[in-house]
């Protein structure tokens, strides 16, 4: 099984289009902390103006409040609904990729069971999604030190304000992006799903970005027809992450949207087994 | 028997695209699968390769059934699905590492083997989007036969290639057959690519199978077959012949003759020339199976 998911790695990691993701990050992180410097010259950046505007109804702030912590939170809060769309480019692109280049017919005529070439090929999607998410947050914690320094986190919370000293920053951190990698996880298996049933790789990409818009809107909307729906539906626990940051932090809550969020992960991997263990090559 | 199936059928929606197949291929054999577009020949071999579900049937190789241990029965089979498609943003050796590797694991060395005989040890560092058609299907070769495989099942592998390209692959089934023993399975609808490299065949017509045997004893059982002749003088040939009431029909060709008559015949007509001082220089058949393959599958 390792020699296979080495294959599959090196399918997807010497593919153009996963390098897509990479870049995009790498791109836009740099260019955002710039902008949020270039803000800092007329005060806290626009991004922390509300943190502020809160704190000044009660307290005298002296100093300033924004660091590389809050630019990282910052990043990571903005960017959270676009980065679906870079996993479901690679992870929509495992099966249906292979069928529209017909290169299942020169892979799968071998010794090898489909369960485990899928077995690998999700591992390895698995694997693209943790790096993608560890270089979102390693970028936008380093870049963001690098640019307005390190010290104690103000966290944001509406009528609230919560200060975590820099150990503990650390830690939240953390713990939000392991969060963060398994929401993401959820995600990545949708797509790997969807991408069993296409014989090209667009329809999984829109497909995922279709399935997660409507279901945030459905667990967004505050209407009683939705109430019921809710606690089904994967996205009502992607933002779990944000769980990190609260005081104390919600274990209960933590585990129930780990554990549906998990139910969702292996349920659709079982799909995708059952679905192309059947599936006739044809292209 | 290297490769049999039993009533092998498979249905499309409504529509049965091969039905009741029943094959049988022996070790050793160049085994022609011969059929027109869409007669159901690509279905088969998916099947046999595994990659389409049977809806009806058994498919046994090696003495493997391949629906309850697939692996087993394809461990010793290499193939090729219609054009070869590559990992296109990788390089042929690449490519073949990652196919080896599939096939349970192969030696460095082999990989360098079986590029050096199909003529593209010299690009095997190269990325396989700057092959032209003819080098993907020489490096579709090499991967199947990457694993040493005892059987080699081939759809239309000339198909795209030019008369040079065609003439190499045969010439390398042939020499694989001859010098190494590998029972091969051939599709085409090149009729006359069967009857030069095959020993045994079957013709398959709308998924049903016409009729399968040895090559030579099915073109015996043709009743006319039309021959070019070549002979000096040709007017003088031309007018006994056709007084001949063994030979069917005659037509005159600029520098031959077009003779249709009983297959049995042949050497009398050449004996007949010759006793009537006619110098022969050719008897060629004329497309002899493809003649067969019109005549069973209705299309003549």
């Amino acid at each position: 099984m390792l020699k296979l998911i080495h294959i599959e790695n090196i399918k997807t990691f010497y593919k153009w289009r996963t390098g897509i993701g990479f870049l995009a990050i790498g791109v836009l992180l740099p260019l955002m902390m710039i902008g949020m410097k270039l803000d800092m010259r007329h005060g806290p950046p626009a991004v922390a103006e509300r943190t502020v505007r809160s704190l000044r109804e009660n307290f005298f702030v002296i100093g300033s409040i924004f660091n590389g912590f809050s630019a990282a939170y910052f990043v990571m809060h903005s960017l959270w609904v676009h980065i679906p769309f870079l996993i479901a480019l690679v992870a929509g692109d495992q099966i249906a990729g292979e069928s529209a280049a017909g290169t299942f017919r020169i892979s799968l005529i071998r010794p090898v069971s489909r369960t485990q070439v899928m077995t690998a090929k999700f591992i390895t999607t698995l694997i693209y999604t943790t790096l993608l998410i560890l270089f979102l947050g390693l970028l936008s914690i380093g870049l963001g030190i690098l640019f307005f320094g390190r010290g104690d986190f103000l966290v944001p919370r509406p009528r609230a304000v919560l200060v975590l000293t820099e150990g503990q920053t650390w830690l939240r951190f953390g713990l939000a992006y392991i969060l963060a990698i398994w929401a993401m996880w959820t995600i990545a298996s949708l797509a790997f799903f969807l991408s069993t049933l296409a014989e090209n790789s667009l329809g999984p990409v829109i497909g995922t970005m279709a399935i997660v818009i409507a279901c945030l809107i459905i667990s967004r909307t505050p209407l009683q027809l939705f109430k019921k729906i809710k606690p089904f539906l994967f996205t009502t626990y992607v933002d779990g992450w944000l769980k990190a940051f609260q005081e104390p932090i919600p274990w209960n809550e933590i585990s129930s949207s780990v554990l549906y969020l998990g139910m969702y992960i292996f349920g659709f991997f079982a799909l995708s087994l059952i679905v192309f263990n059947r599936k006739d090559i044809l292209s | 028997m290297v490769l049999g199936t039993q009533s092998l059928s498979k249905r499309f929606g409504k529509n049965w695209v091969v039905k009741d197949l029943n094959l049988k291929v022996y070790k050793g054999d160049v085994f022609g699968f011969l059929g027109p577009n869409a007669a159901g020949k690509s279905t088969t071999i998916r099947m046999l390769l595994g990659l389409v579900r049977p809806t009806l049937g058994k498919i046994e190789i090696f003495g493997y059934p391949l629906s309850k241990s697939p692996k087993k029965a394809l461990s010793r089979v290499g193939g090729i699905v219609e054009r070869p498609d590559f990992y296109l943003y990788l390089s042929a050796k690449k490519n073949l590492e990652i196919l080896g590797t599939l096939s349970g694991g192969i030696r460095k060395e082999r990989i360098d083997e079986v590029l050096e005989l199909v003529g593209l040890y010299e690009w095997a560092n190269d990325k396989v989007k700057t092959f032209s058609h003819g080098m993907k299907q020489r490096l579709g070769i090499a991967q199947a036969l990457l694993s040493n495989p005892e059987l080699i099942i081939l759809d239309e592998p000339t198909s795209g290639l030019d008369p040079q390209g065609m003439k190499e692959v045969r010439e390398l089934i042939v020499r694989l057959s001859r010098e190494r023993g590998i029972t091969i399975f051939l599709s085409s609808h090149l009729l006359y690519e069967i009857e030069q490299v095959a020993n045994r065949m079957a013709i398959i017509n709308k998924g049903n199978l016409m009729v399968q045997g040895n090559v030579k004893s099915l073109l015996r059982d043709i009743k006319e077959i039309v021959v070019i002749l070549k002979a000096t003088p040709l007017k003088i040939a031309f007018d006994l012949l056709r007084k001949q009431d063994w030979v069917s029909s005659i037509v005159i060709n600029k520098d031959s003759l077009e003779v249709k008559l009983p297959y049995n015949l042949i050497s009398k007509m050449n004996a007949f020339l010759v006793e009537s001082h006619i110098e022969v220089s050719a008897i060629m058949p004329k497309r002899t199976l493809e003649d067969y393959f019109l005549s069973i599958t209705g299309n003549a």
